[in-house]
């Protein structure tokens, strides 16, 4: 059995989806951030809200900024989040 | 070494100048950037802004940030806070404070410290209404070409 991965919203992705983090295994076939996000979107009305609007998310593979090609392996901490606005 | 910090509690500008400062007699020159809750001058009346943040990845971003300023120019000290939570109009939000022997150092590495931040630092705004609504604020265009000019700035 392969390690979850770990995933984390942020901002109204969190609100969208209803929780911060989650663990899931890591589906048969999804090896990058796009193909994760693909999945997450077909898992109910939160995530097809949150994952809806896909120029405006941004991610993050094991706290390094990443796109919809990053690589995505079991034990990762996976982070989906809006263009950030600190400062 | 930067002095970089994430927290919830308001920071004292003087007492970071100080400590930035003490039995040196090498800086020439020391950039400050102070960036606080601003109210709307049009729209519906703000009453707070909710910084959220990914709590590890901040921190992490904020002293590669540093560290880059500090390869780029030849800083003598170097210190960067940034609140999180909730924050009244008018509260500090984030201070950076750059030293060197000479001003354009100081005043340039200041600059790109805060323009960075801005676009690479993961943190999140939500605006909090009078009225008892909230809306996210949206990252600004102006905000990527304000880092972007660093980018071609290379060293």
């Amino acid at each position: 059995m392969n390690a979850p991965i770990q995933v984390l919203y942020f901002a109204w992705l969190r609100e969208r989806v209803g929780r911060s983090a989650e663990d899931v295994a890591l589906p048969d076939g999804v090896r990058t951030v796009g193909a994760l996000m693909a999945w997450l979107r077909k898992r109910g009305d939160g995530y097809a809200a949150a994952f809806g609007a896909e120029n405006k998310i941004r991610c993050a593979v094991n706290q390094e900024f990443g796109g919809p090609e990053t690589p995505v392996k079991p034990g990762d901490e996976v982070a989906f989040f809006p263009p950030v606005t600190g400062g | 070494m930067a002095k970089v910090r994430v927290q919830t509690e308001d920071f004292d500008v003087g007492a970071e100048f100080a400590a930035l400062t003490a039995g040196r007699t090498d800086i020439g020159g020391i950039g400050c950037f102070v960036g606080t809750v601003r109210g709307n001058a049009v729209g519906p009346a703000l009453e707070a802004l909710e910084l959220e943040q990914y709590p590890g990845m901040t921190l992490r971003m904020l002293e590669k940030i540093a560290t880059e300023a500090e390869r780029r120019w030849e800083l003598l000290g170097c210190t960067v806070i940034h609140r999180h939570g909730r924050m009244a109009l008018g509260e500090n939000i984030v201070l950076v404070l750059a030293a060197s022997a000479h001003r354009a150092a100081a005043l340039e590495a200041t600059s790109f410290l805060i323009d960075w931040l801005k676009t690479k630092a993961p943190f999140w705004k939500k605006e909090h209404f009078s009225s008892g609504a909230t809306q996210w604020v949206d990252a600004k265009d102006s905000d990527d070409a304000a880092a972007a000019r660093w980018e071609k700035a290379g060293v």
